[in-house]
């Protein structure tokens, strides 16, 4: 499987994400944003996580600019898998890949340290290796991962199926970290090829690094 | 001429920087003057035109394609000549 990690000035999760893929097996290249076309055997795009343009602006709002995007929207036009993970995320919602945008996080504070979180919907690519209601452990670190979305579109969520994950206790009660609209840590498209999360599976691929809970999200996409 | 362009979180979009710079006023001793705290951003932009309405159109596009999140936020532009 052929994944391709984009990398705008200011990503700093490509490796990590070039580690973990290359750890399933997965065959990985890191594409700098100035190039205009994805590779043609690309199986899976990644966007990783990082600050692209130093999040100026907003987070996201530059690099949904960059050179290579255009060649990103045809390729999720056509079906092509694509997984935005943090500001990865952050770029799909700006570029209208994803529906939604990201705000601040309500403390006002960077967030980081592992997490639970619970799967809401398994009928997707991402997430076919877990079970809906599992519990999972995964890194969070963010400033700006705030999800909202209006009540129409919260609906509209919901009635296809796009919320992935939720914000939880290790028990599985759902609850607030950031202020997202409930509780949301990461969707889905309606055509279920464009994933975005704000925790970072790929920082969760090993028992040394405290968890590897990360394995079955990023497995999910090599079936 | 400049454009000063205003974004700020839409009214209905909760605001967390504007509740909590209102909660610390309210802390600081203004708490009955204060009714409502909303944060944005001003933008200032030296453009190349003489024209105002040229002007307040192309800052227009430019706010809907990058300066503003149209999602959550509103903005207002002022022309200056």
């Amino acid at each position: 499987m052929n994944v391709t990690v984009l990398q705008f000035p200011g990503t700093n999760c490509e490796y990590d994400t070039k580690y973990a893929f290359e750890k399933l097996g997965c065959n990985v290249t890191i594409l700098w944003h100035k190039e205009t076309k994805l590779p043609e055997n690309t199986d899976l795009l990644v966007i990783p996580g990082g600050f692209s343009y130093g999040d100026y602006l907003r987070s996201g709002a530059i690099a949904r600019f960059a050179n290579i995007m255009d060649s990103v929207q045809t390729y999720a036009k056509n079906g092509g898998k694509v997984l935005g993970i943090c500001n990865g995320f952050q770029i799909l919602l700006e570029a209208g890949l994803l529906p939604g945008a990201m705000k601040r996080n309500s403390s006002l504070h960077f967030i980081s340290k592992y997490h639970h979180l619970k799967v809401i919907n398994n009928d997707n690519t991402f997430l076919q290796e877990l079970n809906i209601g599992d519990v999972v452990n995964i890194p969070v670190a963010h400033h700006d991962g705030n999800y909202y979305i209006d009540e129409e579109g919260l609906k509209q969520l919901e009635a296809n199926n796009q919320i992935l994950l939720k914000y939880c206790t290790s028990e599985g009660e759902i609850t607030n970290l950031n202020g997202s609209v409930s509780q949301i840590a990461g969707i889905c498209n309606k055509e279920k090829n464009v994933f975005g999360l704000m925790p970072h599976p790929e920082r969760a691929i090993e028992e040394l690094l405290g968890c590897d809970d990360g394995v079955k999200m990023l497995q999910g996409f090599l079936k | 001429m400049k454009a000063i362009v205003n974004v700020a979180l839409k009214q209905g979009v909760l605001d967390d920087q504007g509740k909590a710079t209102h909660h610390a006023l309210d802390t600081l001793g203004f708490k009955e003057i204060v009714k409502d705290v909303r944060i944005g951003k001003q933008i200032i932009l030296e453009l190349n035109s003489s024209n105002e309405d040229e002007a307040r159109a192309e800052v227009t596009k430019m706010c809907e394609k990058l300066l503003a999140n149209t999602v959550i936020e509103d903005y207002s532009i002022e022309i200056i000549g």
